[in-house]
């Protein structure tokens, strides 16, 4: 135990920096920074191979705010954003509270520094648990859509341009029912079924007037483009081909498949960092209990974990802008 | 400790700081939130206004995090450029490069004689 107590044995030698370090930074938190600059490099990789598909399908890139329009308790009603903003404020604060348990480590405070390092580990556990539930929203969908022919995706409005829900164009459900085991097919699984054929959607939409369909280009101002009575009529029976209900890796409701892609591939990626971030402070936050860095003299680690934890929020920053707001 | 001759405390900064963050996210999402037509609508190097503004917003805060949060205004010189300016010129080059490709292959499927959207 007294190995992890004590200094690392290299002050003044070439792996702690040498005589005259010209960083006057130490060795573990010079790695840290060039470990975060080397991360930053990949996210960004990620952000901008994400601009490139969003700026080649710019016409079928889905809206934000129409994607990402839940709050917890709140059924039904349209909250554009609320909940991520929400969640940015969590993330934010709990940098908050680490920044104020590296100061309270500054001064030797232990309680402190337990107190707050416990503060930042909760806010990471409730933003993860909030990401979990933004998948939930996401993969299950809000209004569904129809995937036409060329692989596009059109959206049903009514005449004052609200959204309109599939379970409210079809008039009745005529989509079999799954095959399961004890139905006698024993040797594969049934591929998952829509609420509703594409059949219900096309006479349910034939039957209500006031519904119209939306189109994945956009008009002179940016705006995508809603369809005549006549027009969308047309362009669901001669091109629809499947019924679309939430969004999976292949295919989903809000616009180009790429958008599902992306967000799964860099929100999974930045909650893997949320996660390996709260399990680092878990590990630091017992060693602080353990009275490790009082007997060592310097709370320099909390500080170093510091560093890697306000990365994870500035990488939510760009993330935020990104996937929410541009 | 590097910077560790001085002990007492920048609580306050912090705070000061965490209000900074606090308002440009609420600008952000109330900008989202309403979205002024003036701003969706005017184009600014064949970009919308409002989005300049949230990238805007966002190096702002990012700044305000490595600087404050990360104590980069504490470091060196040395060590500061060794990591923003590496980031700041990679990411710059990669991002024009990018979207300007990006936006070309648009033109291309827009203005071109295969039809992809039937």
């Amino acid at each position: 135990m007294e190995a992890t107590v004590v200094k690392t044995g290299t002050e003044g030698k070439t792996w702690g920096g040498g005589q005259n370090p010209p960083l006057k930074a130490s060795y573990g938190k010079l790695m840290m920074w060039f470990f975060i600059l080397s991360d930053a490099l990949t996210f960004s990789g990620f952000l901008a191979a994400y601009g490139f598909s969003r700026y080649k399908f710019i016409d079928s890139w889905p809206v934000a705010d129409e994607v990402f329009n839940h709050f917890p308790f709140l059924h039904g009603v349209d909250a554009p954003m609320y909940y991520v903003a929400l969640m940015t404020f969590i993330l934010i604060f709990s940098s908050v509270t680490m920044v104020l348990a590296v100061d309270a480590g500054h001064q030797m405070k232990k309680s402190k520094v337990v107190f707050y390092m416990f503060l930042t580990l909760i806010g990471g556990i409730i933003f993860l648990g909030s990401q979990a539930w933004e998948w939930k929203n996401f993969i299950q969908g809000t209004y569904g859509a129809v995937e036409t022919r060329s692989g596009n995706i059109i959206q049903f409005l009514d005449t004052d341009g609200k959204r309109v829900a599939l379970s409210d164009i079809a008039l009745e459900s005529t989509q079999r029912a799954v095959h399961d085991r004890s139905s006698g097919i024993w040797y594969t699984t049934d591929e998952t079924l829509s609420t509703y054929t594409i059949d219900d959607i096309k006479s349910g939409f034939a039957e209500k007037e006031n519904l119209l369909v939306r189109i994945q280009k956009l008009d002179e101002n940016g705006h995508p483009i809603v369809l005549s009575r006549e027009e969308s009529i047309a362009k669901l029976n001669d091109s629809g081909i499947r019924v679309v209900e939430g969004a999976n890796l292949y295919r989903n409701e809000y616009g180009h498949p790429l958008f599902g892609n992306f967000f799964f591939f860099i929100t999974g990626f930045h909650g893997f960092h949320v996660f390996t971030g709260v399990l680092i402070n878990l590990i630091i936050f017992f060693n602080i209990l353990l009275g490790t860095y009082e007997r060592r003299g310097s709370y320099e680690m909390v500080e170093k974990v510091g560093l890697y934890w306000h990365f994870v929020d500035l990488v939510w920053v760009f993330v935020f802008t990104f996937f929410y707001l541009v | 400790m590097a910077h560790g001759a001085t002990h007492e405390s920048s609580t306050k900064r912090i705070w000061y700081v965490f209000t900074l963050l606090s308002i440009a996210t609420i600008v952000e999402v109330v900008l989202g939130i309403i979205k002024p037509q003036f701003l969706v609508e005017t184009k600014f190097l064949s970009m919308k206004l409002l989005n300049w503004i949230f990238i805007l917003l966002t190096i702002y805060k990012a700044y305000y995090i490595t600087w404050a949060f990360m104590h980069m205004e504490g470091e060196t010189k040395g060590l500061r450029r060794a990591v923003v300016w590496t980031a700041v010129f990679l990411i710059s080059y990669l991002v024009f490069i990018l979207l300007v490709e990006g936006d070309y292959i648009y033109e291309v499927y827009k203005s071109g004689f295969v039809k992809y959207n039937f």
